[in-house]
């Protein structure tokens, strides 16, 4: 696919390594040579510097024979010019433009082809505020996905001593809850893969991903490790975009409170925040986090913009007692270094972009992608099409699918009802099958997998 | 340093390089000319070699970084080199030693076409037909032809492309992944080589001369199958031929392409590189002309026919002659010689410093003289529309400044070595400009010269190639410490 990225900025570097992997065409757009220069030299792909929205610069990206544009420029304004610009002079078939600002938001008539002619919007702040919201809701959890409007989830924990299955086969999952359905998509022991078999028995330290109806996940978290009690107090540093959209998602449920640097903007938020407390202060201000009762908190989340501020402000508040602590932070270097230390959980905007981004890149009739492992896994919501004659899928039973290596199809989503994967289930047109990777390289071939034959048109 | 990685690419690119005996040995079989041997033994030792690096290594995985696709670029032009020179030496050329082997297998491969072989008519033809093709593969860059073919010199592939492409901007890609730009450029190249070698024949050649000349010329080599070079052949259809491709050839292949995908010629017109070029080219011409009739006893059609076609010839460093130059009035040669430290565009198969360059150098200097009238204006150099950063102008004079540095070492070198002093200036820019001919005792070609001197120019040649600093870096301790 020929893909053209506006900004050369976090999400449309990593976007880049995402993509420029996969065999597809891609050319960068910025106005920063330096930026583009370190891309050019670790990847294959070309950059072009000027500004996005400018058609000359447009033209010079190959925006005539391009079959995707993404703008991820830091202005809101620009990406949806250059959108504009891709539609009315290139004709240019999928337009994506990042929006942080929520003002455009909300109101759908905006972007369709006759006014914004944006195909998708994509807004990392609040992808990354539901993907902290979802981790919220299920205490213990490193990583948890939604599949089919959030029916079905796919839930990345750790088992710990204490876990009932922890050190027993996995088929005693099927012993001890024999009314919840669920399949283990893949057991990492040590960073490598496992592909698990009835027999595989669980150890300590594992990272297990499995996927299950979303009102069994606490059960099911239950087996692996102590159950965690529901988190009440959270505490949120950093009052941007991500921490204000937090606390509002969360001040219905929880008790929150939030500390910001700046008092301007604490003022500000505080007007809009009716049940959270506002604070003025510093994130790693000892006396501040004594004062507000830092041991008393469940959870510890740091969403400032600058990651060492954020790594440093959960050491000390996990030192000064907290029970959990999460943070955000950018710098993928830095995600490698601190799984599984003092911070709990780390969470990485790129992902949850680049996750929402994937699903418009697949091939296929792909309803969700994410992401997982730091982007070397991947879960995917395919569409079965066609007959029994068109498809390499319909008609089926899973056992009779030739599946790539490390692939495994989890669950199958058929008129809103989740069906967790046997050997025998036959997968019928338009069922929505959820697949899991080990390793993307893949990818193509689960692709291939979904798309109809051609008679069938 | 990435030592085994390194080495398994060699080994693979050397593999890939013996291929290329197999045309002689077939040509020989076809001739019945009895040259086949030498080249099936040269593909035996070449294959087997790259395969003894290979082999052991064929799972060794990895990128290679900025700083190993120097090494890799270096050492493959050098080992390729010296592989090239086998079937040469082993073909039993007379008066040919090793050295001369070796010189000739670098001027072939780097499209000087300086040759040391006297009596090219009496050779068998598969050796002729080789040093052709050797040309050929050299002109458009054999790690770009390495880099279209092979997938896995994906990203590293950068770093060679960059290593081996001419002229001062080097990361302008045709088409987002390497691997299709160096499959564009290879396109076109064939394309220009049948249409050239369709050309010569209709001009009037024999099938055999027009493919082994059309390699020759695309690539700007300058390597003939006759010692009279294309003066043999006497026919200005064959001349007017030669020349448009030799223009062509000059030309930055990127415009090539833009031309070829828009189907228009704007990209020319707008282009300066190309129109500095035209008009340097145009106005030496004139020159060359004028003085031709003022001291020679020609008419004036075939003046313009001498004048247009070496000064061509000589311009874009191609090195083809149809006239011992070297016996013009001293203010042509010497004029000629240095129109080939201009050389073509860049980006094209032509050697030389470049268009580019000297059009940069040229507005810095008109750029230092506006600065002297507005001492507090800020000027700043512009190529078309375009901003050039002031790093590209400062790496044109450091390169600038290293060339002419080289230049004075090697010429020094060869007069110490016993040449005189035209000899030695003419045979060091004819090397290091990939042009060929020369003056003096290297006029029509270099077997008269000692073994030392023809080392020394194979070098040369492959400064001139690889643009200096690629091979230039390898000398520096800084690029070996850990």
């Amino acid at each position: 696919m020929k893909i053209i990225i506006l900004g050369a900025g976090q999400v449309g570097a990593t976007l880049a390594i995402n993509l420029a992997g996969e065999d597809n065409d891609i050319t960068v757009v910025d106005i920063d040579h330096k930026k583009l220069r370190s891309l050019q030299d670790h990847l294959d792909l070309r950059t072009i510097i000027g500004y996005g929205s400018h058609p000359e610069i447009l033209e010079q990206a190959g925006a005539e024979d391009a079959d995707m544009l993404i703008a991820v420029t830091n202005s809101d304004e620009i990406n949806m010019i250059a959108c504009q610009v891709a539609y009315s002079i290139f004709k240019t078939p999928t337009k994506i433009a990042r929006i942080r600002n929520s003002a455009y938001l909300k109101y759908d008539k905006l972007f369709d082809a006759k006014n914004l002619p944006v195909d998708y919007v994509i807004s990392p702040e609040l992808s990354v505020v539901k993907y902290i919201k979802r981790l919220i809701e299920n205490p213990g959890a490193l990583q948890v996905v939604d599949f089919a409007d959030g029916l079905v989830q796919l839930v990345a924990v750790r088992a710990y001593y204490g876990g009932l299955l922890v050190g027993n086969a996995l088929s005693a999952l099927k012993d001890h809850m024999p009314n919840i359905e669920t399949r283990v998509a893949a057991v990492f022991r040590k960073g490598k893969a496992i592909l698990p078999t009835g027999d595989t028995v669980i150890e300590a330290d594992d990272e297990i991903f499995f996927i299950a109806a979303s009102h069994h996940i606490r059960q099911i978290t239950g087996e692996l490790q102590k159950l965690e009690n529901p988190y009440r107090r959270i505490m949120i540093v950093g009052g941007g975009n991500i921490g204000k959209g937090l606390a509002r998602a969360l001040e219905e449920n929880f008790e929150v409170k939030l500390i910001e640097t700046q008092s301007k903007r604490a003022l500000s938020i505080s007007d809009e925040l009716e049940n959270t407390i506002v604070l003025h202060g510093d994130g790693s201000n000892k006396e501040l986090l004594v004062d507000e009762n830092i041991d008393l908190m469940d959870l510890f989340i740091a969403v400032t913009n600058k990651d060492e501020a954020n790594i440093m402000s959960a050491l000390l508040a996990k030192k000064m007692g907290v029970r959990k602590t999460m943070v955000l932070i950018n710098n993928s270097a830095y995600t490698d270094l601190l799984h599984g230390e003092s911070i709990d959980i780390v969470v990485s905007p790129q992902h949850t972009t680049t996750s929402s981004l994937l699903r418009h890149i697949r091939r296929g009739d792909v309803a969700n992608v994410h992401s997982l492992r730091r982007g070397a896994a991947e879960a995917i919501e395919a569409v079965a099409h066609g007959t029994e004659d068109t498809s390499k899928v319909v008609g089926k039973a899973i056992g009779e699918i030739e599946l790539p290596p490390g692939t495994t199809i989890a669950a199958i989503v058929r008129e809103n009802k989740v069906i967790i994967a046997h050997h025998n289930i036959v997968i019928q047109t338009d069922d929505h099958v959820i697949l899991f990777m080990i390793d993307k390289k893949y990818v193509k071939d689960v692709e291939q997998l979904f798309q109809v034959d051609l008679s069938f048109f | 340093m990435q030592i085994q990685l390194i080495i398994r690419i060699l080994g693979i690119l050397l593999m890939i390089f013996s291929i290329s005996m197999i045309p002689p040995f077939i040509v020989s079989i076809l001739y019945a000319d009895g040259g086949g041997y030498a080249f099936f033994i040269g593909f035996l030792i070449s294959l087997s070699v790259g395969m003894m690096l290979f082999i052991p290594r064929r799972k060794i995985t990895g990128e290679l970084r900025a700083r190993d696709g120097f090494l890799v670029v270096v050492l493959f032009w050098t080992v390729l080199s010296l592989f090239a020179a086998l079937p040469l030496y082993l073909s039993n050329i007379p008066g040919f030693n090793l050295s001369s082997a070796v010189f000739e297998a670098f001027s072939g491969l780097t499209t000087t076409g300086a040759t040391a072989i006297v009596g090219l008519d009496d050779l068998p033809h598969a050796v002729l037909f080789y040093r052709q093709q050797l040309q050929w593969l050299g002109g458009m860059g054999i790690i770009v032809l390495a880099v279209a073919i092979l997938p896995m010199l994906g990203i590293g592939g950068m770093q060679l492309y960059r290593a081996e492409t001419p002229g001062p901007v080097k990361d302008s890609k045709l088409t987002p992944k390497i691997a299709g730009t160096a499959k564009a450029l290879w396109n076109i190249y064939l394309g220009l080589t049948i249409a050239c070698a369709l050309s010569y024949w209709w001009a009037g050649m024999g099938l055999f001369d027009a493919i082994t000349h059309s390699f020759s010329t695309v690539a700007i080599g300058g390597f003939s199958t006759h010692d009279a070079s294309i003066g043999w052949f006497d026919n200005p259809n064959i001349e007017i031929v030669c020349m448009i491709f030799m223009l062509i050839s000059g030309i930055n292949f990127s415009l090539h392409f833009v031309t070829v995908r828009s189907l228009s010629i704007e990209p020319y017109a707008n282009d300066l590189e190309f129109r500095t070029y035209i008009s340097m080219l145009l106005i030496i011409t004139l020159v060359v002309l004028i003085v031709l009739l003022a001291h020679g006893d020609k008419g004036f059609s075939d003046s313009l026919r001498d004048a247009a076609f070496q000064t061509i010839s000589l311009a874009t460093t191609t090195g083809f002659t149809t006239e011992n130059f070297s016996t013009w009035p001293i203010f042509l040669p010497a004029l000629l010689i240095f129109a080939s430290f201009v050389g073509g565009c860049a980006g094209s198969t032509a050697g030389g410093i470049k268009v580019i360059r000297f059009l940069l150098l040229f507005k810095q200097g008109a750029r230092e003289i506006r600065k002297l009238i507005h001492p507090n204006a800020i000027f700043k150099i512009r190529i078309g529309h375009s901003v050039l950063s002031e790093n590209i102008i400062e790496a044109v004079w450091g390169f600038f400044a290293t060339y002419v540095a080289l230049f004075f070492i090697f010429m020094f070198i060869l007069m110490g070595d016993g040449l005189d002093q035209v000899t030695a200036f003419s045979a060091v820019a004819a090397c290091m400009n990939n042009l060929g001919p020369g003056l003096g005792e290297v006029a029509v070609n270099y077997a008269g010269i000692s073994d030392l001197s023809k080392w020394v120019l194979s070098i040369a040649m492959l400064f001139g190639r690889l643009e200096i600093f690629t091979l230039l870096v390898l000398f520096t301790p800084a690029y070996w410490r850990k």
